[in-house]
């Protein structure tokens, strides 16, 4: 079975314009090329993929909740928000 | 070239519905945002707006006037009612050939599109009603203004998102200006508070669940408003010869495209149409002593503006005074540059400068005199108005007092 972190960096990858097999998890969205535009869409993919609720503002990225340090960061704030709201 | 200025004003919003109580709120500091009153709105994430509260569009307009206005066309009529009665001018033979509308309006009849998409997708509805479509189309209400005010010369609506009234008032200006026309209602209007035009909005998250807090520290971003502000521009010449009473004089306009980013504002893009106007208005950058900032309360807007203001200044940045009247009446995006000229006016006509409310610490990256929480008195001889919409297309108005 897919894992969430197979998802969530499919998503990311998708976003990124790259294979799955390229994103790193130690990888930032910086180093993916991914701007605060491509954010907001990967994290509404997200949100349609799991079907869950992203606390994020892209107005103060870093004062959210939803870490987005890294690919690692998201992959593990992303399997708590399905375990949270399942 | 002619001298043009303001002989009327008129407006709606969520702080009042006329210019003395929108000006009595502005001195005062009040708020106009708190939660929304629409259908549906427990399925939205953000749930306030500067609404037009105690409105009854029956109080105002027919059964078949309401079949044909949708409620941006509606605030047009209200407002331009006042601002017109307040000119004084009678649009007949002469002045009426050469007398028009240029309004602004992002979304146009955004709350004719929402009811109708319900009826069509969700009720399954296959028939509409047959106004649909001219009671949606973005020139409605400048049409209607032509209509109600025998208004036959140059009318067309401009929409540049959140520039949409200063392109459109910029336009009113040169017409006059070069003698194309005698006068002109402009301004512009927006109602989207309805469930699609805020959910459009959520998505791109840069909402604020709380409240917009413009320049200060820890804001949480904008907040959408709704209504309409509307002008009668007017030739100096017509308007002194006929002893008008003068609001203010509008002596320069600017436009810029930032030719970047599709929502990422531009420092270089903002400065080059702010000093524009100002070369445009033919008065020392030194004179200008208060700026209503387009100040939405995004991170992103507001320390590029503050940056861009620095820019265009230079030192004299520190003297003037920068306020965002967003705070109160929300962003009333095609509309918002309209009702906040009235602020404009204020500072130049009545010596009162509006407030930032809702501040509550400074962010150094907008280390500008913000006028925080408490309106101010002082003297004002040449005011601006920001404006920077999406898509990078900027316009700036200047005012001189009367």
């Amino acid at each position: 079975m897919e894992t969430v972190r197979d998802r969530v960096i499919a998503i990311i990858a998708e976003q990124a314009v790259l294979e799955p097999s390229d994103v790193e998890l130690t990888h930032s969205l910086e180093d993916l090329g991914i701007d605060s535009l491509g954010l907001v869409e990967s994290i509404f993919a997200i949100e349609e993929a799991f079907d869950i609720s992203v606390p994020f503002n892209a107005n103060d990225p870093a004062a959210s909740a939803f870490d987005i340090s890294s690919v690692a960061a998201i992959v593990k704030a992303v399997e708590g928000l399905v375990k949270e709201q399942s | 070239m002619k001298r043009v200025v303001i002989t009327g004003a008129g407006t709606i919003n969520a702080l009042g519905h006329n210019v003395p109580d929108t000006l009595a709120a502005m001195r005062e500091g009040r708020c106009g945002i708190g939660p929304l009153d629409i259908r549906d709105v427990d399925r939205l994430a953000v749930k306030i707006g500067g609404q037009v509260r105690d409105y009854d569009e029956a109080t105002h307009f027919n059964r078949q006037q309401t079949a044909l206005y949708d409620r941006f066309t509606q605030f047009t009529l209200i407002a331009a009612e006042e601002a017109v009665a307040q000119s004084g001018l009678k649009f007949t033979g002469e002045l009426s050939a050469t007398s028009g509308v240029v309004l602004g309006t992002a979304g146009g009849g955004v709350n004719t599109w929402d009811e109708n998409y319900r009826n069509v997708y969700e009720a399954g509805k296959n028939r509409v009603h047959p106004f649909v479509v001219p009671k949606l189309m973005n020139n409605a209400a400048a049409s209607h203004l032509s209509m109600e005010y025998n208004l036959k010369g140059p009318s067309f609506s401009v929409a540049t998102a959140c520039a949409s009234s200063n392109h459109a008032m910029g336009q009113a200006f040169w017409m006059i200006r070069s003698g194309m026309a005698r006068a002109m209602l402009t301004g512009g209007s927006e109602a989207m508070l309805c469930f699609g035009g805020v959910k459009a909005w959520e998505g791109l998250r840069v909402m604020s669940k709380e409240a917009c807090r413009p320049f200060s520290l820890g804001r949480s971003g904008m907040v959408q408003g709704e209504g309409a502000g509307v002008f009668v521009f007017e030739e100096r010449g017509h308007a002194v010869k006929r002893g008008a009473d003068i609001l203010a004089e509008v002596v320069g306009f600017a436009m810029s495209s930032d030719a970047s980013d599709i929502v990422m504002p531009s420092k270089q893009g903002a400065a080059r149409a702010i000093s524009a106007a100002v070369a445009d208005a033919r008065v020392a950058p030194e004179s200008v002593g208060y700026i209503n900032a387009h100040g939405t309360g995004t991170a992103a807007n507001d320390k590029t503006e503050c940056a861009a203001v620095a820019d265009a200044f230079g030192a004299h940045a520190d003297d003037l005074m920068i306020s965002s009247t967003k705070s109160m009446h929300g962003h009333l995006i095609g509309g918002t540059g309209a009702v906040e000229l009235l602020a404009c006016i204020m500072a130049l006509r009545d010596g009162v400068v509006a407030p930032t409310i809702g501040y509550e610490e400074p962010d150094p990256e907008c280390a500008l005199d913000v006028v925080p929480n408490v309106a101010r008195e002082a003297k004002v001889d040449v005011a601006l108005s920001n404006a920077f919409a999406f898509g990078g297309l900027n316009a700036v108005l200047a005012l001189r007092a009367a």
